[in-house]
């Protein structure tokens, strides 16, 4: 019997990725770290529920280089999440679909992911060191 | 159209549209855009909160308005995350017992995360 005429999805092996293709998986992946990330977040408010000492030790952690490296990650996970997340509201609405305005999109992206981490993690270590 | 681009062992399954998609679509969307204003909210009460001793970062949590949107926040994330790991294991996980049990316990993980949140919140607003 002959296999239907269907067009074929590209063979990741040998077929480099273009960028608009690197972004979309790494929506996936982002996401997947986010929520893993929840589990942070409900920690330090179980941790602040319990009571001091609990606090202390969720501090102990987030203040260590392996906590702040973990924030990092989160944060930019977060803002590339976020940033690529509006891109995907416009594409729903049917808004930006052609090659030029996906590679405009991809770099606008890039761009608002790295300045939202900078700007972020100014401002938190400024209050961080302010106190 | 539908029926041309079906393989032989596609029709023979017979699998299709079980027409309830739209409605995870939407799901997924409306928490997408609620998420836009709540997670911009949530980021700039980080940075405020960055050093923060217990009692300042307890008393900010209980007061009304961060206690609400800490709990609409939790709520919407994992509604949002549980949805969006269904369909990345649905895309990935093809040995049915394997996806089965992700999905399952992707559903109770998000669940009780999200309660566990939510009572913290609720226990420093209303006190132990």
């Amino acid at each position: 019997m002959p296999i239907a005429n269907r067009p074929l999805s590209p063979h990741l092996q040998v077929y480099k990725l273009p960028l608009t293709a690197l972004m979309s998986i790494s929506h996936r992946g982002t996401g997947i770290a986010l929520s893993a990330g929840t589990l942070y977040l409900v920690w330090q408010l179980l941790a602040a529920a319990s009571g001091p000492d609990a606090f202390e030790i969720f501090q102990g952690f987030a203040g260590s280089w392996l906590g702040l490296l973990v924030l990092f990650g989160w944060s930019v996970a977060l803002f590339y999440h976020l940033c690529n997340g509006i891109r995907h509201l416009f594409w729903d609405v049917g808004m930006a679909f052609s090659n030029e305005a996906t590679d405009k999109a991809n770099r606008a992206v890039l761009i608002a992911t790295v300045a939202l981490t900078i700007v972020a993690w100014v401002a938190g270590l400024g209050t961080w060191g302010g106190k | 159209m539908a029926e041309k681009m079906r393989s032989p062992l596609g029709r023979a399954y017979g699998l299709g549209s079980a027409r309830e998609g739209a409605k995870d679509w939407w799901a997924m969307r409306l928490s997408s855009v609620a998420l836009v204003p709540l997670t911009l909210w949530f980021v700039i009460s980080v940075i405020r909160n960055a050093g923060a001793d217990y009692e300042t970062f307890a008393a900010w949590v209980g007061s009304p308005l961060p206690a609400v949107l800490l709990v609409v926040t939790i709520a919407v994330t994992f509604h949002h995350a549980a949805h969006g790991l269904q369909v990345v294991i649905e895309d990935y996980v093809h040995v049915e017992w394997q996806k089965l049990t992700l999905l399952i316990a992707v559903k109770f993980g998000c669940v009780l995360l999200a309660v566990a949140g939510i009572f913290a919140v609720a226990r420093i607003a209303f006190g132990s």
